[in-house]
């Protein structure tokens, strides 16, 4: 075993200090002298075509310092697959049609916040207002209203998977089940809502955002094409931020009216979504139709899987297309499926984009595949730990012509759950157990937003005391990204946290990162972060060797603040001695180490996967029909651990998200209007809902992370919903397909079922 | 509309501050003396980010009038902490991992302070019980508890 000086300790956040003491500054508590208060005006029709826009009452209103519209910001398109230029289909500002209640029209900038409120009011839009809309299925019918032009059947993106032959699968099931499954749209609800404060140097044409994203880079590039500006004449800093799950990962409305208003005033303005403009004109987790197909032999051995998804993919491709493509890569996970085919549809409706969430397309197979799993099971009297022994994933599997799994928890966290649910052993009446399994990328590989930088870049240097600065553009957006990085920097050269100073989240000084989703920071910034303190370990080595006339054959290390011979660590050197002699021996130039990280010989998919199994016990109220969930046991693999305190608010905070998915978060619409944009209507889970959370670590190592590690922060949210239908099931005997699990589907599935069972055969 | 005067004793400093009857305590505390430690999330008492305290009792700013305010002593997370050092609340967020994005936290930190002066001893149901007011989107609240149970367990050690 390995011994570690920094890492596997529970480590408290770097800045938890700020964040107690109310000094932690956010993009919403900043505010710039002479700043001016931005407000969006937006649609009020799910689709219509604008025939004119005058601006003159709401420019003439005392305290409006200037009102843009599509005049300024033209017709460009943004999007961020810029790739696949087709894909970025997104106007700045709506020239000729809106295409959602929310879509964003026009904006201003005033002295203050009701001024800028009042002249919304008085902006005049003619719309002509058009047939809209909502559903996917609808969508996608002969005659349906087209959202674009260019896209006929609102179907703008298409996927296929396959390999095997999974119509020779299915001639040798001896079990077959078919189910169809509707999928909720579900809100990231972070406490900071979207808000951005822009200032503009007339001067040097030069652009500085501050704004709450977990993109930094992405937002740096894509504004800078909506403002046609050069790349690196905006600056894009990240504050404190209050969170984001997904939902903080483009180009929005705040950044570039913000940004282009600051322009045209000459002055700093900042925007601030509303929190029903968070709810409705920011992004949601994918509504989508599934239908599924599995076959399975007689001892449970499964032999083809077929998959369709239709996305509701809301007015525009966002993050749909990735979203189009894990969904069906996850409808295979994490068992061993010889045959699989997979069909996706990304459909367009006159609804908010839908776009990437925690657990993206991860949350939304594993739901109607592990309840699928167990109805199969049920099906031919199988027990449901069984069969998913018979089939999970393992360490060095292949999936066939896709993706190599390298290490893999899977088979030791089905032993610990299978003996979690004996021990439980008989449960009361109206309980029951679920469970569901999981695995999920540890970062993505597929190019699509088009970087020629490295994924993730770091850079470490070593000042005169000792002091280490890291730079890097991981996003902390509340996972504890730079405490991590912290970790990781101090166990590689070998000194303590506090040597550490982070600076992260400011493009104009950190290196390349792709930002804070698809669960990549630790394995891909944290490899950058590791490699640039070894680079700068390496010279603090050479002169080390010299002064201690080291024999060659010994290796050094450097641990809790020295310099030591790996085989006879009595005989050493203080690390802040060896900076000093290191830094007059390079002329009095800082020790500076880089590190840039992007996965290669990994394949297009990911650089490594997290894989777990969730137990879910909940106890049903037949009278009421609500669902109240005891117990969450987690058997998961993260790889390494680097922070076991975080993994572990990880999973608790996977769990609280993925249990309001399951059973109370649903955005309801009614003609394209969201019903529910409020958090009184909009239930979240609550301290009293929470249910006692058991995790149990079955760590790997991970050969491509750094120390070993892998992702936490996203994976564990997918099991949770399937665990909970599964459980329902097994408690009161009823099957939901369409979470949420609310009281209202559970009672009406008890009274049909007990019509049934009641009627003569 | 018509200010008028009124004092507020913030964090133990009495300020006299002019405001209109429409404006409420959390944009006196943010805008005018620059607290911006006291968050807002919904603008409409759902979610407790706001919360501060009012002699004493956990209210929500957003929906407070600055107006009916006056004359009260207010405490606000940058009043938390004594003489520069952390209230035990404050150390068992950090120590416990109680905090991911933060903008919870001040909320959180004065319910539970608020809790504690009121039963210093709570069980873990009457934490999770006081503080059901107060949403966090982050952390699934298991830390939280923790945190306010550890501060409570050293409060009561230290005979406070």
């Amino acid at each position: 075993m390995k011994h570690y000086h920094v890492i596997e300790k529970d480590t408290p956040n770097v800045d938890g200090f700020a964040k107690v003491t109310g000094q932690a500054v956010y993009t919403f508590d900043m505010t710039m002298p002479g700043m001016l208060y931005g407000k969006i005006l937006r649609s009020p029709h799910p689709h219509a075509r604008i025939i004119s826009i005058d601006t003159s009452k709401a420019e003439s209103l005392p305290g409006v310092k200037a009102v843009i519209t599509a005049k300024e910001t033209g017709e460009r398109r943004q999007g961020a697959w810029r790739r696949y230029q087709e894909l970025c289909d997104e106007p700045v500002l709506c020239l000729e049609k809106v295409r959602y209640i929310g879509d964003p029209v026009a904006a201003v900038a005033a002295i203050d916040e009701d001024i800028a409120m009042e002249a919304l009011d008085l902006i005049e839009v003619e719309y002509e207002p058009l047939p809209a809309v909502f559903d996917p299925l609808e969508s996608i019918q002969e005659g349906a209203p087209q959202l674009h032009d260019e896209v006929e059947n609102n179907i703008n993106v298409t996927r296929h998977i396959e390999w095997g032959d999974a119509d020779k699968g299915f001639e040798e099931a001896d079990f077959i089940r078919e189910d169809e499954f509707i999928l909720p749209a579900q809100s990231h609800v972070p406490l900071e809502t979207h808000g951005s404060l822009a200032s503009f140097d007339g001067g040097t044409n030069r652009l500085t955002l501050w704004t709450s994203t977990q993109t930094p880079y992405y937002v740096q590039c894509l504004l800078a094409e909506a403002m046609d500006l050069r790349e690196n004449e905006v600056t894009v800093i990240k504050p404190h931020c209050g969170s984001g799950f997904g939902g903080k990962n483009e180009l929005f409305a705040d950044q570039f009216c913000a940004g282009y208003l600051a322009r045209k005033t000459g002055r700093p303005v900042k925007i601030v979504y509303t929190r029903e403009e968070e709810f409705t004109c920011a992004r949601r987790r994918t509504p989508i139709h599934y239908y599924l197909k599995i076959g399975a032999k007689r001892d449970g051995t499964f032999v083809a899987k077929e998959a369709r998804a239709f996305s509701d993919g809301g007015a525009y491709t966002s993050m749909g297309a990735t979203l189009l493509y894990l969904t069906g890569w996850f409808s295979a996970f994490p068992y061993c499926y010889p045959n699989y085919r997979y069909d996706g549809y990304k459909v367009f409706t006159n609804k908010s984009p839908s776009s990437s969430m925690r657990g993206y397309g991860g949350i939304q197979a594993n739901f109607c595949g592990e309840s699928q799993i167990e109805m199969l099971a049920a099906d031919m009297g199988l027990d449901p730990v069984e069969i998913r022994k018979k089939n999970a994933m393992y360490p060095n599997y292949e999936v066939p012509g896709q993706a190599t799994i390298a290490s893999c928890g899977l088979p030791e966290g089905l032993e610990k759950i299978g003996e979690y649910i004996k021990e439980r052993g008989e449960l009361p009446e109206d309980h029951g157990i679920g469970l569901a399994c999981y695995g999920f990328n540890s970062g993505g590989i597929f190019n699509w937003f088009n970087t020629p930088y490295a994924f993730s870049g770091a850079e470490v240097r070593i000042n005169i005391d000792g002091m280490v600065d890291v730079y890097s553009l991981a996003a902390d957006i509340g996972q504890g990204a730079d405490t991590t990085m912290c970790m990781i920097a101090a166990e590689e050269l070998g000194v303590h946290l506090d040597d550490i100073r982070m600076h992260s989240g400011d493009t104009s000084i950190c290196p390349s990162d792709l930002g804070a989703w698809a669960s990549r920071e630790t394995l891909m910034m944290g490899n950058a972060v590791k490699m640039a303190a070894a680079d700068a370990k390496r010279q603090l080595f050479e002169v080390a060797a010299s002064k201690m006339s080291a024999n060659i054959v010994y290796d050094l290390e450097a641990g809790d603040r020295r310099i030591y011979l790996r085989d006879r660590p009595e005989r050493g050197l203080s690390y802040y001695d060896v900076v000093k002699d290191a830094i007059r021996a390079k002329e009095g130039s800082l020790i500076v180490g880089r590190g840039h990280y992007t996965p290669h010989g990994k394949g297009m998919i990911s650089p490594a996967f997290s894989f777990g199994v969730q137990a879910i016990e909940v106890k049903v109220d037949r009278e009421t029909g609500y669902v109240k969930i005891m117990n969450a046991f987690t058997a998961h693999d993260c790889g390494q651990v680097i922070n076991p305190m975080a993994v572990r608010g990880q999973v608790e905070g996977s769990i609280m998200m993925a249990a309001g998915y399951a059973y109370s978060e649903e955005m309801l619409y009614s003609e394209g209007e969201v019903l529910n944009p409020n958090l009184v209507d909009y239930s979240l889970i609550g301290f009293r809902d929470m249910p006692s959370a058991v995790t149990v670590d079955c760590p790997t190592h991970e050969p491509e992370g750094p120390f070993g590690a892998k992702e936490v922060g996203e994976g564990i949210t997918c099991p949770t919903a399937g665990a909970l239908a599964n459980a329902v099931y097994h408690a009161v005997g009823v099957r939901i397909t369409d979470p949420p699990l609310t009281p209202e589907k559970i009672l009406m599935a008890l009274k049909k079922k007990e019509t049934q069972e009641k009627s003569p055969k | 509309m018509k200010k008028e005067i009124i004092n507020l004793t913030v964090n133990g400093t009495l300020h006299e501050i002019s405001v209109e009857p429409q404006v409420t305590l959390n944009e006196v505390l943010r805008e005018q003396l620059d607290l911006t430690g006291t968050k807002l999330s919904c603008g409409a008492g759902e979610c407790g980010a706001c919360t501060v305290l009012i002699d004493g009792k956990p209210e929500l700013s957003c929906c407070t009038l600055a107006m009916t305010a006056n004359g009260k002593d207010i405490l606000t997370i940058e009043g938390l902490a004594r003489d520069g050092e952390l209230h035990p609340l404050q150390k068992a967020f950090v120590e416990c991992g109680a905090i991911q994005c933060g903008f919870c936290t001040p909320g959180m930190l004065l319910t539970s302070k608020a809790l504690l002066d009121e039963n210093p001893d709570p069980t873990r149901e009457e934490v999770k019980s006081y503080l059901s007011g107060n949403l966090c989107r982050c952390t699934g609240y298991v830390k939280i508890v923790d945190a306010v149970l550890a501060a409570a367990t050293e409060m009561n050690k230290g005979g406070k």
